[in-house]
């Protein structure tokens, strides 16, 4: 069975995003005054072949653990959808 | 002591250390391709500034797999000594051989330009030949040198002694100012709880020659020949 991976990536809580604070400086400039908490994460999706969603989601958390995260800085979460072929 | 600089696709600095250690120090270099799977036969192992793989995902998170990275791996393990420069140090941390993380510089901006780094532990292979607190002019070119350590971790580092480095002025004091890249404690350099992996986002390689604008990076790689010829020179 194959299954969609969607998986987000945020810099921890205590990591400071400089990013999101470029941003967030830039929609108070566009004057989005009650804006806070800007952060900017990633979002990347893959599909793969699994017979069941445990193993999937085995997987995918394992993929998160090993390369498509740095777990000193980042978080991650994941939805998995059943491709029907 | 036969050094090897690790090469992957996207390094940019390998020459530069590898003219340092043949030039400069006046010991054996080669370089090593990152398809290589043993280290054998050499000393020490310098991983190199640049932009392995093109940095995607994140500095030095590819790189971290490339087929070398599990005899570099064995070869720290076993007390061999490895110097991680820039993106090196990114490889080196993400590989997990060095505490703690590197990212985005809190400006958001790419920096080149000299630092001033005080020497914090000068116990260690790689700083033995050096005075404890010396400041060394170094430069750094970087846009990933944001280094980051949770509590606990920071907590360890400090009473570990493995900060190394910290960004300092140019008379030897910490301040915004002199702090490049937004690191968390102004670090610039740490080492592994044995001491003999080294990770630190300053170049030494290049400021090892007065023409170069500085010679004080040199007292690295003298420090790392010192402690090599204090174990009876014994190729490992």
């Amino acid at each position: 069975m194959r299954w969609k991976a969607k998986i987000e990536v945020t810099l921890k809580k205590e990591v400071l995003d400089p990013q999101g604070a470029a941003v967030e400086g830039a929609l108070q400039v566009l004057n989005y005054r009650n804006v806070r908490q800007v952060r900017v994460g990633k979002y990347m999706e893959l599909l793969l072949e699994a017979p069941a969603r445990e193993e999937a989601a085995r997987q995918v958390e394992e993929m998160c653990r090993r390369l498509l995260t740095n777990p000193v800085i980042e978080d991650f979460s994941y939805t998995l959808l059943g491709e029907t072929p | 002591m036969k050094c090897g600089v690790i090469v992957f696709p996207g390094s940019n600095c390998d020459l530069d250390a590898y003219y340092l250690v043949r030039d400069v120090l006046r010991e054996p270099v080669s370089y090593i391709w990152h398809e290589e799977r043993s280290v054998d036969g050499y000393d020490a192992l310098i991983l190199p500034g640049g932009f392995s793989y093109g940095d995607y995902l994140r500095s030095g998170a590819i790189a971290r797999f490339a087929p070398v990275m599990g005899a570099v791996e064995q070869f720290a393990r076993a007390g061999g000594l490895v110097l991680g420069i820039c993106n090196g140090f990114q490889v080196l941390t993400e590989a997990g051989l060095l505490p703690g993380a590197l990212y985005r510089n809190a400006h958001l901006q790419f920096r080149c330009r000299q630092t001033y780094i005080r020497v914090e532990n000068n116990g260690l292979p790689f700083t033995r030949a050096a005075r404890a607190g010396q400041v060394l002019r170094v430069p750094i070119a970087h846009g990933d040198g944001n280094y980051f350590a949770g509590t606990a971790l920071l907590e360890e580092l400090r009473a570990r002694r493995q900060v190394v480095f910290r960004y300092v002025d140019e008379t030897g004091e910490r301040c915004a100012a002199a702090n490049p890249n937004g690191s968390l404690d102004d670090i610039a350099g740490v080492c592994n709880a044995a001491g003999n992996v080294l990770g630190m986002m300053p170049h030494p390689e290049r400021a090892g020659e007065a023409l170069l604008g500085s010679e004080d990076g040199l007292v690295i790689f003298r420090s790392m020949l010192d402690y090599f010829k204090a174990l009876g020179g014994v190729r490992r």
